[in-house]
């Protein structure tokens, strides 16, 4: 009797260590803010939910597009404004039931619903048809050469598991709203949710079922996520093995991080400019001379120097170099100039300065707090007296977005790698369709006709020249203050082969253990 | 003055060194702090005097951009690290003393009525004061600094913050008090000077506040440098967790806060200069509140 125990503790014993050396615990500064996958259209919030669910196509690790649910995709060659997806057969959602068309089409209805913030992406989709179990018709208003660029943080959920469960809109955060899905899965994704308890652990398992099983490594067999807003703390975890991934390591110990035996860290150039929202219809700010003296009191190369320690690539527009659009001469900052812009603050009659309150996440970009700090002091400067709001994203968001905010810290990645997705949400008059994270109240009908025309221009170098057009007139208004494009520092474990995704975005099927 | 000098309370005081050096280092901080104006090189909350390029500058060392030299160096917004902590103490100080009058108030109040009243009132108010003894303190203050956080106007959150602060530690810090006051006055009131004041008609308040109140008070001044020193390390811990004062405006406990983070780096005097004068800070005054008791209270004479 007691060898028989013996022996099965020893298997249990071997199982146990197998099954924890796949294990992969990763840590970042914050939580997703729902696991609903069209009720927010923001990084770390997709990061997770791309464990769980998967869209039609994806970005892989060096950030190209790949297939996913979907296997082929072209537009008809009879009719330039229907694009035809083959999906991908086989495919069952992590409660069994079976992936078919009828999920594609539920799934992008509910994105484009009201409550959805991926709706801007599929501004151009007049309808979604269902052509047979397996294939799938999106048809736009007028060709749009890039559609497919849009999709691929667009979830598909199962729509009986929907249906059932009273989920068929996506919730809206900004007014606090939840629903069953905001803590609830049923995608087809490589993990399945264990558990959830928010801005403190999330657990995902391997799903058995998965479809991309035989294409990817798939060697980790479960995901412990702790988010840690402290950056003493989460670095702490790395070092003393706690944790086996961290997203964003503090740029003052990436030194630290990179001596530690065990340890490794990787750089990367990231898809994400940060800058500050200006409210250009009330107030001050109104004015613009006010804004482009605000603009050359940012000293964008001591933010680098003391600030980022050198881990940020300084810039005058918000769009990273990976975007269609993105020149050289864009990309050029302003001097830095005290005397010129306090003599803009003087020409706009506001010589004795004035007060305003800077909303800031201090759990979102790198170093975000500390950046707004800086800028308090340079603001201070040219004689505005700013009021620091900092706090953790997911209250920052609403009051950014809502447009409470006269000035506010914003950083935005590109998943299209297009101008027109930095056009469509934060330039666009803000209407029910579009403009949704443009709270500056920068309105301008030109500009709006503009940014529709490019989702029916097929002529690629027409549609470049409109491109450069609208950039012209963002530079010219200045409702947005670039500060810089962020750089990656990932560091994890040297027994972990994982390459540095552009958009921040670790998808654990690609992750290796060597 | 000469009678000051020759009471037993002052004798007492210059042979104890361990009193006669908590109160020196006592009065330098309370002096630096009130004078800092003077004393600090340079404003570090007028953020137009600040200039990023200092960023962590170590002490007494050359700022390799601007050559600028700092006693104790510089935080990551090039604040200097002896400025900082000097306004900083203003705030942790202020609002200590703040919250000590406030729970000293409340405290003293509810005590004498529930001691010298009785009856149902004393009920309630002691079983809330057990209640409210459950919680640890710093818990309850979160609370009432959440809660009020959340019903304040928006606008008004940032000139509220210090009053915020002052009202939660002072609200979960009132129990010792009230506890004190009424033990002692329940022996009092048996007294025969109140008797007397009883039959001479006196009114139920005036007994309270004329007669009861100035002799339960001794052991409400041990309270309250004890309480004081608790009420910094709360403010301290409050704004260390981040629901304090905001950062361009930082205390003791910010200062710490933002330290914390360059300790892996290497960045160490961020950290450490502010936590040592909140250690000087409140070992010195629970040194002092000690002998004071001791001296207070004639039962350990």
């Amino acid at each position: 009797m007691l060898k028989h125990l013996l022996v099965s503790a020893a298997i249990l014993s071997v199982s146990l260590t197998s099954a924890s050396a796949e294990t992969i615990r990763w840590a970042r500064a914050g939580d997703s803010i729902t696991m609903d996958p069209h009720a927010q259209n923001e990084g770390p919030t997709h990061t997770l939910s791309h464990q769980i669910y998967d869209s039609l196509l994806q970005r892989d690790m060096a950030g190209s597009i790949i297939p996913s649910l979907a296997t082929e995709w072209a537009a008809l060659p009879n009719n330039p404004s229907v694009w035809r997806f083959k999906l991908r057969q086989g495919v069952t959602f992590h409660d069994g039931a079976k992936f078919d068309s009828e999920d594609v089409v539920f799934s992008l209805n509910r994105a484009k619903a009201d409550g959805s913030e991926m709706k801007e992406l599929l501004s151009s989709v007049k309808e979604v048809r269902a052509v047979d179990a397996y294939t799938v018709d999106i048809e736009t208003n007028g060709a749009n050469p890039l559609l497919v660029n849009n999709l691929t943080n667009m979830f598909i959920m199962d729509k009986g598991w929907s249906e059932s469960n009273n989920v068929m809109t996506p919730h809206d955060v900004a007014k606090g709203e939840t629903n069953f899905a905001t803590m609830n899965t049923n995608g087809t994704g490589a993990f399945m949710l264990v558990s959830r308890a928010v801005d403190e652990k999330t657990v995902l398992k391997a799903n058995p079922n998965y479809w991309g099983k035989d294409i990817y490594p798939n060697q980790v067999t479960e995901i412990i996520y702790t988010p840690i807003q402290s950056s003493a703390t989460r670095v702490a975890a790395l070092l003393s093995g706690e944790v086996d991934l961290i997203q964003d390591v503090p740029v003052q110990d990436l030194g630290r991080v990179e001596s530690s035996s065990g340890l490794k860290l990787a750089t990367a150039a990231q898809n994400r400019v940060i800058f500050l929202g200006v409210d250009t219809a009330n107030g001050p700010t109104a004015d613009l001379r006010v804004r482009q003296a605000m603009n050359i009191a940012i000293n964008r190369d001591s933010i680098k120097k003391v600030v980022m320690r050198g881990q940020s690539d300084p810039t005058g527009v918000i769009m990273p170099p990976f975007v269609n659009g993105w020149t050289e001469d864009l990309n050029k900052y302003p001097k830095y100039d005290v005397k010129m812009a306090k003599d803009l603050m003087a020409q706009a009659g506001y010589s004795n300065g004035f007060d305003i309150v800077l909303n800031c996440p201090n759990d979102r970009y790198v170093n975000d707090e500390a950046i707004c700090q800086a800028v308090v002091g340079m603001m201070a400067q040219i004689g505005i007296n700013v009021t620091l709001d900092a706090k953790p994203k997911a209250q920052h968001f609403p009051i950014a977005k809502g447009g409470e905010s006269d000035f506010y810290m914003l950083g935005w990645g590109v998943p299209t790698f297009d101008s027109h997705y930095i056009f469509n949400f934060l330039v666009h008059t803000q209407t029910e369709n579009r403009g949704s994270w443009n709270p500056t109240g920068y309105s301008n009908a030109d500009v709006d006709a503009m940014i529709v025309s490019l989702e029916s221009e097929t002529d690629l170098a027409k549609r470049d020249a409109t491109i450069a057009k609208i950039w012209a007139e963002i530079q010219k208004a200045q409702m947005y203050l670039p500060i810089h494009n962020q750089v990656l520092n990932w560091g994890m474990r040297d027994n972990i082969e994982f390459d540095v995704q552009p958009e921040d975005q670790p998808h654990f099927q690609f992750l290796k253990f060597k | 003055m000469r009678r000051f000098l020759q009471s037993d309370f002052f004798y007492d005081f210059s042979n104890t060194p361990v009193a006669v050096v908590s109160f020196v280092v006592f009065m330098v901080i309370i002096l630096a702090a009130v004078f800092a104006n003077f004393i600090a090189p340079n404003n570090p909350f007028d953020p137009a005097s600040l200039n990023l390029m200092n960023g962590f500058t170590p002490p007494m060392q050359a700022n390799e951009f601007t050559g600028e030299v700092f006693l104790m160096g510089t935080d990551d917004q090039g604040r200097d690290l002896f400025s900082t902590i000097l306004y900083g103490l203003r705030i942790s100080l202020f609002v200590g003393i703040m919250a000590v009058m406030l729970a000293m108030v409340m405290g003293v109040t509810l005590g004498l009525i529930a001691g010298y009243l009785g009856g149902w009132l004393d009920t309630l108010i002691m079983r809330f004061a057990d209640i409210q003894m459950t919680f640890p303190s710093i818990l309850v203050a979160m609370l009432i600094y959440g809660v009020a956080k959340g019903v304040l106007p928006p606008d008004l959150r940032y000139e509220m913050s210090i009053a915020v602060l002052i009202v939660s530690i002072g609200l979960s810090e009132w129990v010792p008090f009230a506890r004190t006051v009424r033990g002692s006055t329940l022996v009092e009131r048996e007294k025969e000077y109140i008797t007397a004041a009883k039959m001479i008609g006196l009114s139920k308040r005036q007994i309270m506040l004329l007669h009861v109140l100035p002799n339960v008070l001794s052991p409400v001044l041990v309270i309250a440098t004890i309480t004081f020193a608790l009420a910094i390390i709360a403010e301290a811990t409050l704004s260390f967790l981040g629901v304090g004062v905001p950062t361009t405006k930082p205390s003791l406990g910010t200062l710490i806060r933002i330290g914390q983070d360059f300790l892996f780096s290497g960045e160490w005097w961020i950290l450490l200069f502010p936590a040592l004068t909140l250690l000087a800070l409140a070992l010195s005054i629970n040194l002092f509140g000690d002998w004071l008791r001791d001296t207070l209270n004639p039962k350990l004479k």
